[in-house]
């Protein structure tokens, strides 16, 4: 115990506080206040009334939060005529079926390159590892004609499938998946279940940490994209909400009276992803510690 | 029931999907870059014209895209990556309870993935005396008249490096904090018998070299997520071509010659370039990382 005392270097996740913590804590606070600082903008700015919007010199806290600018934007109807309530409905329709199918494709996928025996599941995994270098925005061309070719135009396929095919969660699965122990799939063998009931039964179970970091990942890209609706979608009652407060932003963003608006958008695509955030970190910190490239 | 347990049925899924849109497209891209297409007619040979074009007669790529793309990209890479490294180690080195939520706060700018609250900086940035910074520049006395910040191109680049900087500790930073988690405590109490004598020495010698695996995964997202904020210009000043392409970077160049002008086959030659730069600077990058052992 003295020894540890004394041991001036890092030390990794400490127990309590200690004196020798304070710089860190210095640098880390006013940071993190300073990184923090837009995103409570956009809370003061979502919550002001309009009289406080065109406050000149502009301040930063909301004196009499209202509610004003979020029942302004639910009654908003686009000029195509499509309420607010069926962009969030497209939204979040795609955004669970997206997230479940994420979650089903790659865990399975992940599964069959860590416990089973095929040939060619080397060459699988290194060209998935390849395409962590992958740049969706570049192939932004192809991509839409091969969703033209496909026929998926107009429909709710276009939002889902281009976006869950995610390198980067098959290999953080795939990663997780190969620390369970072989012993525990064996003894299930001999009790005569199928490698199905092997996955859904006690893998699925075991890696539940990084189906969550899997979801969240898909949560992000499907709820937050917008590229989906600008390039494959024509019909307007299928677009979704971030596409929608995307639009809203550039229509109105420009006004004053259209900031409050803007900023109650902002809130309303970012929250969803911060509370699912704050839910899962621990999953998700559980999973990055198998991340690692080698 | 037997049949659904052989492998390709665990792999159909998710590989038809990678098929179809991360092979085929690469694929594609490459064979278009070597066509005439504009979405309407098919595409017509005309071999390498298209990267010939790009270096000799595309004066906007070589004289703004290109630079743009180099200078942000080399800037936000690094300086971000090194950035997320600093505060995990940091954060690793507190208790439980503030390092959760300060992680959390640190975090939470890469969830707004950049565009999505491109809205809340045209407020802050904006060009009259009633935007934030103007007016706090204006009463502190730095500037008398408010300043375009959005739309002078000398303006724009800085503040698309800033915002993107603002939310690059992502999925590579939560990475790089497990990692640095994970390292045995023993193996710091090992080092300072050996001789290591400071923390400078320290994280070359033994922080770095025991998450290594981690500091790669975090090079390549670093890598990929400066790429891929391209869009980020547009958003803010509201335009593409951004004003007097100031912001212009590759992947704008991209939509402004494949979705605008429908010139698909040059657009596609430009893709190509742009995998290929991800390609290197993420090769180059392991390099630089893996040599250090």
């Amino acid at each position: 115990m003295s020894r540890r005392h004394r041991f001036l270097g890092t030390r990794i996740n400490p127990k309590r506080y200690h004196p020798s913590q304070m710089p860190f804590f210095l640098f880390l606070i006013p940071f993190s206040v300073l990184m923090l600082l837009p995103i409570l903008f956009i809370v003061n700015q979502a919550f002001k009334p309009q009289s406080e919007l065109f406050a000149y010199p502009p301040r930063f806290f909301v004196r009499r939060p209202t509610l004003d600018n979020f029942s302004q934007l639910s009654s908003l109807i686009s000029s195509s005529g499509v309420p607010f309530s069926r962009y969030l409905l497209n939204s979040v329709f795609v955004t669970v079926v997206g997230v479940l199918l994420a979650i089903l494709f790659t865990g399975l996928s992940a599964y069959a390159l860590s416990k089973l025996k095929f040939r060619s599941k080397k060459v699988l995994f290194e060209l998935n590892t390849l395409a962590l270098m992958f740049v969706p925005i570049a192939v932004q061309i192809p991509r839409f004609l091969i969703i033209a070719k496909l026929g998926l135009i107009d429909s709710y396929a276009a939002h889902i499938f281009p976006v869950i095919c995610m390198p980067v969660a098959m290999f953080l699965i795939k990663q997780f998946i190969d620390q369970t122990p072989n012993e525990l799939i064996e003894s299930a063998k001999i009790d005569g279940a199928s490698e199905m009931q092997i996955f859904f039964k006690i893998i699925v179970p075991i890696v539940a940490p990084a189906i969550a970091t899997v979801g969240i990942l898909a949560f992000q890209a499907i709820w937050n994209d917008t590229t989906t609706s600008t390039l494959y979608i024509n019909d307007e009652s299928k677009r979704t909400l971030a596409f929608y407060m995307s639009s809203l932003v550039s229509a109105q963003g420009n006004t004053v009276a259209g900031q409050g608006m803007a900023a109650a958008a902002g809130l309303i695509m970012f929250l969803p992803n911060l509370i699912l955030f704050i839910f899962l970190q621990s999953k998700v910190m559980n999973t990055m510690a198998h991340s690692g490239l080698k | 029931m037997n049949k659904i347990n052989k492998p390709i049925w665990f792999l159909i899924p998710y590989w038809t999907l990678f098929a179809a849109f991360v092979i085929v497209p690469v694929l594609a891209a490459v064979y278009l870059s070597f066509t005439y297409f504009n979405a309407i007619e098919a595409p017509t040979w005309r071999g390498i014209k298209n990267y010939i074009e790009m270096i000799t007669l595309d004066a906007v790529f070589m004289q703004y895209v290109l630079p743009n793309t180099l200078k942000f990209a080399l800037i936000v890479g690094p300086v971000g990556y090194f950035l997320s490294f600093l505060l995990a180690w940091m954060l690793a080195q507190i208790p439980k309870k503030p390092r959760t939520i300060l992680a959390i706060i640190l975090y939470s700018p890469s969830l707004t993935m950049g565009v999505a609250l491109s809205s809340m900086w045209k407020i802050i940035f904006s060009s009259d005396a009633n935007g934030y910074i103007n007016s706090l520049l204006i009463k502190w006395g730095v500037i008398l008249e408010p300043i375009q910040f959005l739309s002078s191109p000398q303006y724009l680049m800085p503040i698309m490096i800033i915002v993107t900087l603002w939310s690059s500790m992502g999925v590579g930073f939560l990475a790089m904090l497990a990692g640095i988690l994970n390292i045995d405590q023993t193996l710091y109490e090992a080092a300072y018998i050996d001789g290591v004598r400071n923390r400078a020495q320290e994280i070359f010698y033994v922080t770095i070299p025991a998450m290594k695996p981690q500091m790669l995964f975090g090079a390549v997202m670093a890598v990929v997520s400066t790429f891929q904020a391209g869009s980020i210009g547009v958003a803010l000043s509201g335009s593409n071509p951004t004003p007097e392409y100031a912001g212009q970077l590759i992947v704008n160049h991209i939509a402004d010659y494949g979705f605008i002008r429908y010139m698909m086959g040059y657009a596609s030659a430009v893709s190509v370039v742009l995998l290929i730069m991800v390609y290197i600077l993420s090769k180059v990058t392991w390099k630089i990382l893996g040599e250090r052992e």
